[in-house]
């Protein structure tokens, strides 16, 4: 093997293992924010109606994959992209990916994934890792939300790569293929190309249920579950909100910390003081998130009487961070940052 | 959120990593920084735990007064639903559903009860004869 792979830990999986293989073919100025931006994954849907594990339907991000796509399509990287119906063969197409010696992403079920600990095992299906080589029978894991490598024996890889229920991962296999260098000018068009997609679905698409609108929604709805739902199942349902915030892969505040740092580096390559000052505004929006994370935790940690008035400090909340980002979005699509 | 005001607090993660998040470093740039876990966070998490601990009481007390079969109360136990389960079993989401049924769950062949059990990591005898 003439190239060394490197573990790189991320806050998000799949941004992490598009950055490190990126870095790995050569493109060493690859960062987890320049990704994400680049990639538009940005995002925020509320699914009316749609109740998962007991909860609303919030997401902070786009679709698993989405990513990925995004960002090598602009970079002009092609990925290879494979799902089996087979298990076996999933796992002869691996084990020569593994004999070639290149390292591959992977897409996982967490249930059965030993390393995770228990209380963070369910049934969530698009999980990423990289798998970068194999000894003694195990796979050499590279799991982007770790400090350090792991690995996995050949039965439990099985197990977590068949994982089924939504999103199976039906084994599927991912890596970048041919991947040349890249100019300034392409990164840079890039860059302003992932901004102009994440105002798009930020501000235009329709509905009240997606972008900044989405943030609204929310909003109205928390003003009325606790006479809807009861003060217990309500709480519940923030508690929800705060996991889909929060939890480990978001970079904090809901990818917005993230997002922020990707317009402060857009900012350097692009040139455009102003950017940094859009940055400052979605490091505003992700505090306020987890302002309104704190707020939540005190109802469904029974901190307070559970009144409804404790439900409207969250929503109001929302409600200013709904405001933040539609103001932001609107500077970034005036803005001249090139085609 | 500033480098320094990132929580440490003890949480289940502790055992597999920190995680990164993206904060500010003190001249206002962006950088990353690890956290052992978040209060907010935990209680979050615990909160879904308590909710499903529950469930999964719920479903004991279902099969005991013979409302439902083991089966439900394993798909529970195993935080799995209707779409999950029907995904690992291959069965359809009403024929899991008739499962549920005590007198139909009697009468499953030992060919179902196998592929069930297999899925719920026990043995054919702990899904036949119930004893949680």
């Amino acid at each position: 093997m003439e190239k060394q792979f490197k573990h790189i830990q991320a806050a998000h999986c799949e941004n992490g293992v598009a950055t490190s293989l990126m870095r790995y073919h050569g493109l060493e100025f690859m960062s987890e924010p320049l990704v994400f931006g680049i990639g538009a994954g940005l995002f925020y849907i509320h699914v009316p109606v749609l109740v998962i594990n007991n909860g609303p339907a919030v997401a902070y991000r786009t679709m698993p994959g989405w990513i990925f796509s995004q960002a090598s399509k602009s970079l002009g990287i092609k990925v290879s992209r494979t799902k089996f119906n087979s298990e076996q063969k999933a796992i002869e197409f691996l084990d020569q990916k593994v004999k070639e010696g290149v390292p591959v992403g992977c897409q996982v079920g967490v249930f059965n994934l030993p390393y995770f600990p228990p209380e963070y095992r369910f049934h969530f299906n698009a999980h990423n890792i990289i798998v970068y080589g194999k000894e003694n029978g195990n796979y050499l894991i590279s799991d982007p939300v770790m400090e350090t490598v792991t690995t996995l024996s050949e039965a439990d890889m099985l197990k977590v790569r068949f994982a089924k229920g939504p999103l199976a991962p039906k084994g599927q296999v991912y890596f970048p293929e041919n991947v040349q260098r890249i100019s300034k000018e392409v990164l840079n068009k890039a860059i302003a190309k992932g901004i102009k997609k994440s105002t798009v679905m930020m501000l235009r698409l329709p509905g009240n249920i997606v972008g900044t609108d989405g943030i609204k929604y929310t909003s109205k709805k928390i003003r009325s579950w606790r006479d809807k739902l009861g003060p217990r199942k309500a709480g519940l349902f923030l508690a929800q909100i705060v996991r889909m915030q929060e939890e480990i892969g978001t970079g904090g505040g809901g990818f917005r910390f993230l997002y922020a740092a990707f317009l402060e580096e857009a900012s350097n390559y692009l040139g455009q003081e102003k950017l940094l000052n859009i940055s400052d505004d979605f490091t505003k929006s992700g505090d306020l998130w987890r302002e309104s994370a704190v707020q939540m935790g005190r109802i469904y940690k029974g901190r307070t009487n559970n009144e409804q008035k404790d439900f409207e400090i969250c929503a109001d909340l929302l409600l200013e961070i709904s405001n933040i980002e539609k103001q932001a979005f609107v500077k970034l699509s005036k803005m001249k940052l090139g085609k | 959120m500033k480098k320094e005001e990132l929580p440490q607090d003890k949480s289940a993660l502790e055992v597999m990593t920190r995680e990164l998040l993206y904060v500010k470093n003190s001249n206002g740039k962006y950088t990353t920084g690890l956290s052992t876990g978040w209060d907010i966070k935990k209680e979050a998490l615990d909160s879904a735990w308590d909710d499903i601990k529950e469930r999964v009481e719920l479903a004991r007390m279902a099969v005991r007064n013979r409302e439902m079969s083991p089966v439900y109360y394993f798909m529970e136990l195993r935080l799995m639903d209707l779409t999950v389960l029907s995904g690992y079993t291959g069965f359809w989401k009403f024929t899991i559903k008739r499962h549920f049924k005590p007198y139909v769950f009697q009468r499953l062949s030992n060919e179902k009860l196998t592929t069930y059990a297999k899925i719920f990591d026990i043995s054919i005898n702990e899904l036949k004869d119930f004893k949680e």
